[in-house]
């Protein structure tokens, strides 16, 4: 084959370290920033998350495991703005996907995070979104290595690549 | 795909040295794979994932995801990651003797 799909083989800079942001607290707003940071680990990229805004929840021990699909004003879903405002509606296609991502074997969230920091990821907070939010480190969950500045986001991401999502 | 040697017998593999046929494999196959990779010297937890691994991928016909490898091969995902540090699901794959997981999680 001469062509490397799923990449393989190539003459370019092998990227060796990648710093995720997070910065949306629905559903398909964290899980992308997830899956880079574990598909990173597992190819041997170092790899930092950092939570900031809304993606907070995604550390929240209060909150992690309540994160759902955004219904209304999302048009990837093809469901009237009206019908995905309707209570419950949120809450059930969360479930339904939670369900597909299983099959798949897509951990949920809170245990996706816990297998990333296992993995040797850097989890990280936002010190302007903990304030913001009025929060404190014990409401993060304990694999959370720190509240930082995005200052010291910068000097963690030194020499790698940054990730927004 | 080409042919390479392996411990003395030739191995099929693929573009990033994956085997391609399981049947070629052995454990001193597996041994050099590991050496080649920059593993080292194979430990006994790294066989009980290395086992784990090619009895999974022989039985259902692909390879566990990390996060079964964590649950089920008796080895904790931290551990893993020690064990590989350039990657267990891909270089465990490597060293089974298997094809390389194409999985995203």
């Amino acid at each position: 084959m001469s062509t490397q799909p799923n990449g393989g083989a190539s003459d370019a800079e092998p990227i060796e370290k990648v710093s995720i942001i997070v910065s949306k607290g629905s559903l398909e707003g964290v899980y992308p920033g997830l899956i880079m940071a574990n598909g990173a680990r597992m190819e041997g990229i170092e790899a930092n998350l950092f939570f900031t805004f809304f993606g907070l929840d995604a550390i929240n021990r209060a909150k992690h495991d309540h994160v759902k699909v955004a219904t209304v004003g999302n048009p990837g879903l093809h469901l009237a703005t009206w019908a995905g405002g309707i209570p419950g509606v949120s809450a059930l296609v969360t479930h339904k996907l939670a369900e597909e991502m299983e099959k798949l074997d897509i951990p949920p969230i809170p245990e996706f995070v816990e297998m990333i920091a296992e993995s040797g990821a850097g989890l990280y907070a936002c010190k302007a979104s903990v304030d913001l939010f009025g929060l404190g480190e014990d409401d993060f969950i304990d694999e959370v290595d720190e509240v930082i500045t995005v200052g010291e986001f910068y000097g963690l991401a030194a020499g790698g690549q940054i990730i927004f999502t | 795909m080409s042919t390479t040697t392996y411990a003395g017998a030739p191995v099929d593999v693929d573009a990033e040295g994956f085997m391609t046929d399981p049947s070629q494999w052995n454990q001193e196959v597996a041994a050099a794979i590991a050496a080649e990779a920059g593993i080292g010297e194979l430990t006994e937890r790294h066989w009980q994932v290395v086992e784990f691994m090619r009895k999974a991928y022989l039985e259902s016909g692909s390879a566990p995801s990390i996060r079964t490898l964590g649950k089920a091969s008796g080895v904790p995902i931290t551990e893993l990651y020690q064990l590989f540090p350039k990657g267990p699901a891909k270089l465990a794959a490597k060293v089974a003797g298997i094809p390389k997981p194409r999985g995203c999680i």
